[in-house]
């Protein structure tokens, strides 16, 4: 079956691609053609008129959680794919921190086959230590082996510094990446970043020197050993800097930030709004233009959303008893747009590769190609839809977001892979019915 | 006049106005506590109810005094702390609450912001009697009108409050109506327990205990919760008396007649030495009076508002 995309913006920086107001004509969901339509195309081909909009290797969000297995009544794999699908992306990696744990083969090949036949690929983040507990190494050859793309205690930093040595030396010989969520597990009993802001709402502070520590440790640890360590949802002005420095000595660190981290400061925890409670927290303007500022100079290679979906009964609640994280897939493209492309601080070249590109580069995954032959895996999407956030209309089977009745320009409309798109809320197949 | 506010939530951005209303108000409920009938019938036919999920026998027995005194029918809801921590059940429980037709709800929540989240999700009138670290408006307004009585104002008043200002609720709440009053407000403690930040919110800080002494026409000395904060906020709770306890010998030094207020219960011989806290500078059992004629004033100016 052939699938034409018509008058569409081909972008692929990595490639070098940049064409505009030109057709893909696609068969069986395989790239057959990129450029002008002649008559023979069209015939039994179905149409898709994308004026307009770009056609982009597909966007893939390193940082999600999808709850299974475990807690199935706040996500479940399928949900989470529909919710990433939804949000504009064609990949994503799992976090470990399910019931049980992403630390065997077994765990990494049941989320595989949940995923199995969804448009949205999922890769396993598996944990560095058994139980995510930090005190035993995890099977890592067993789990690499199983398809795990990097490793990760997320929830909390990898507990001790000789136990973190031995992952970052471990996972080395699979040249995987150790995610580390930075945060000093002896600061972090707190609810809201310290500042005025704690101060003023009497909440229990979380100092951003925690976050600092960690990502010190990490640096030194990474270049002590010659491995890769990633920063996952980097949150302080520090950090930032931090990683900037170790980036020029040739130490092997990335880093990513999260879109509440870019657009929110902990003002919006004033209302004791739980929507607005994360891990690492919202922290201050001056951590957020730091932010924006390693965004542009590449010292922060690629954006997740840290999905974490919760159900109301636990988000309903007092704010230092309430859950971290919100609901992310669904609004981070919209973010990105807003916040960074329509702000002038990235180029639409420049979102590509920190939302699609570099993720994948960092996980040692194949990037999409725009080549003849080759199958399509696209994110199309039109940076001037203005659009309304609508937690009601969410995929994701959790609605936490402090981003509800949010006003965005730019969204993803529609995305391609394995054969399948998904545009104006329907699934359709690409492929050849016999 | 009225007040401008539904809930007294705390005391940040409740205008001079208000504050004076309310003062003024305590101190006509406070001269019918010196009749030998304390009864008015200004609240009769109201419900409140008296929400307590930290246990504090003090402020409640208070606000109880004060909704007898109004002729208010009060109902008392202790729920013990480890089993509140899920937000359902508290949610479920004021829907509970709420469905009875209560009129008002005075709550003591281990959690900041649990009063504003009330409000979100109940009609009553509500009235937060301290929660978590956050505020505490009516200790602070009991201090506020201890203090004016006894000095006659509070305009250009300097005030210290002594001890563990992170961790108290009505630090921040005496902050806040004492700056508004035209007061000036500093803090002395060990470092360790002042929050990141305080001088932004134009308030001094002072580590020494005899300059704090020497600076200040009132000192207002917190409790020192010794189970949980020695050794950890400071090495031990002698050191702690040694270098930031009252003594008379300290008064005596800094040769001034500061007023002493405490929100009691005083530990004797930590932040306060015994013969100071029976001494002639404080005024410790005259706040807890004023304490009723200011929840008298509160629970009047808001149940009479609609
Ligand atoms: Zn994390």
């Amino acid at each position: 079956m052939k699938t034409i995309l018509k008058n569409v913006n081909v972008i692929n920086p990595a490639e070098k691609v940049n064409l505009r107001g030109t057709n893909i004509i696609l068969n069986n969901g395989l790239i057959e053609k990129i450029g002008e339509l002649k008559f023979e195309d069209t015939s039994n081909a179905e149409e898709f008129d994308f004026s307009g909009c770009y056609v982009a290797p597909g966007f893939f969000d390193m940082h999600v959680h999808l709850r299974e297995p475990g807690r199935e009544d706040e996500e479940t794999v399928v949900t989470g794919c529909n919710s990433a699908a939804s949000g504009g992306f064609t990949g994503v990696a799992c976090m470990p921190n399910t019931e049980p744990t992403i630390d065997s083969a077994e765990v990494v090949n049941f989320i595989k086959k949940q995923a199995k036949d969804h448009l949205v690929d999922v890769h396993s983040v598996a944990a560095a230590t058994i139980g995510r507990k930090g005190d035993q190494l995890s099977p890592m050859a067993e789990l690499a082996e199983a398809g795990a793309v990097a490793f990760s205690d997320d929830g909390a930093a990898i507990k001790t510094a000789s136990i973190l040595k031995r992952v970052i030396e471990y996972s080395s010989i699979y040249k995987l990446p150790v995610i580390e969520h930075c945060e000093d597990e002896s600061l972090s009993n707190g609810a809201m970043n310290e500042g005025l802001n704690s101060t003023f709402l009497g909440l229990p502070p979380l100092p951003s020197v925690s976050e600092d520590l960690i990502v010190i440790r990490d640096i030194q640890m990474a270049e002590y050993v010659g491995g890769k360590v990633h920063i996952a949802h980097i949150s302080t002005k520090n950090a930032v800097a931090l990683v900037r420095e170790a980036k020029k000595k040739g130490i092997q660190v990335t880093a990513e930030v999260t879109p509440h981290h870019f657009t929110l400061t902990d003002d919006a925890v004033k209302s004791y709004d739980t929507n607005a409670k994360m891990s690492p927290p919202l922290r201050t303007h001056e951590d957020v233009d730091a932010i924006i500022e390693g965004l542009a100079d590449g010292t922060i290679d690629c954006i997740a959303s840290d999905h974490a979906p919760h159900s109301p009964e636990e988000k309903e609640a007092e704010f230092q008893f309430a859950p971290n994280g919100i609901v992310g897939l669904e609004t981070a493209v919209g973010l990105s747009v807003s916040e960074l492309v329509h702000k002038k601080k990235l180029t639409v070249e420049d979102l590509i590769f920190k939302l699609s590109i570099n993720p994948r580069k960092i996980l040692s995954l194949p990037l999409p190609e725009f080549k003849v032959g080759e199958e399509a895996n696209f994110t199309i999407f039109d940076i001037n839809k203005i659009w309304t956030v609508d937690i009601t209309k969410f995929k994701s089977k959790s609605k936490n977001s402090p981003f509800d009745r949010r006003l965005l320009t730019g969204n993803s409309v529609a995305v391609i892979n394995k054969g399948k798109m998904f545009n104006n809320n329907k699934w359709i197949s690409l492929l050849n019915t016999d | 006049m009225p007040l401008s506010s539904n809930h007294l939530l705390g005391l940040q951005g409740v205008s001079k106005e208000d504050l004076q209303l309310i003062l003024d108000t305590a101190h006509t409920f406070r001269e019918i506590l010196d009749r030998p009938i304390k009864k008015v019938p200004t609240l009769q036919g109201k419900t409140i109810v008296n929400l307590f999920y930290e246990s504090s026998t003090r402020t409640r027995i208070s606000f109880e005094l004060a909704e007898k005194r109004l002729s208010a029918d009060a109902i008392n809801f202790a729920v013990s702390g480890s089993s509140v921590s899920k937000g359902e059940t508290f949610k479920d429980t004021i829907k509970n609450i709420e469905a009875m037709k209560i009129d008002m709800v005075i709550v003591r929540h281990s959690a900041a912001g649990a009063p504003v989240y009330l409000t979100k999700i109940c009609d009553a009138n509500i009235i937060n009697a301290g929660d978590g670290t956050h505020e505490h408006p009516t200790q602070a307004l009991l201090d506020m009108y201890s203090i004016r009585q006894k000095l006659g104002k509070l305009e250009g008043l300097k005030v210290c409050i002594v001890g563990d200002i992170a961790h108290s609720r009505v630090a921040l709440s005496n902050i806040f109506g004492l700056q508004t009053m035209g007061a000036k407000v500093s803090v002395c403690g060990p470092s360790t327990m002042i929050p990141k930040n305080i001088k932004d919110l134009g308030v001094e800080v002072i580590y020494n205990i005899d300059e704090a002494i020497q600076d200040n026409d009132v000192l207002n000395v917190l409790r020192i919760q010794l189970e949980r904060n020695a050794g950890e906020y400071f090495p031990s709770i002698r050191e702690y008396a040694k270098y930031f306890g009252i003594t008379n010998e300290r008064l005596d030094k800094n040769g001034k007649d500061v007023l002493i207020l405490h929100p009691g219960p005083i530990n004797r011989g930590v932040e306060l030495s015994s013969e100071v806290a029976d001494g002639s500078n404080q005024i410790i059992l005259y706040q807890v009076t004023n304490g009723v004629a200011i929840r008298m004033a509160v629970l009047y100016l808001l149940g009479t508002l609609n």
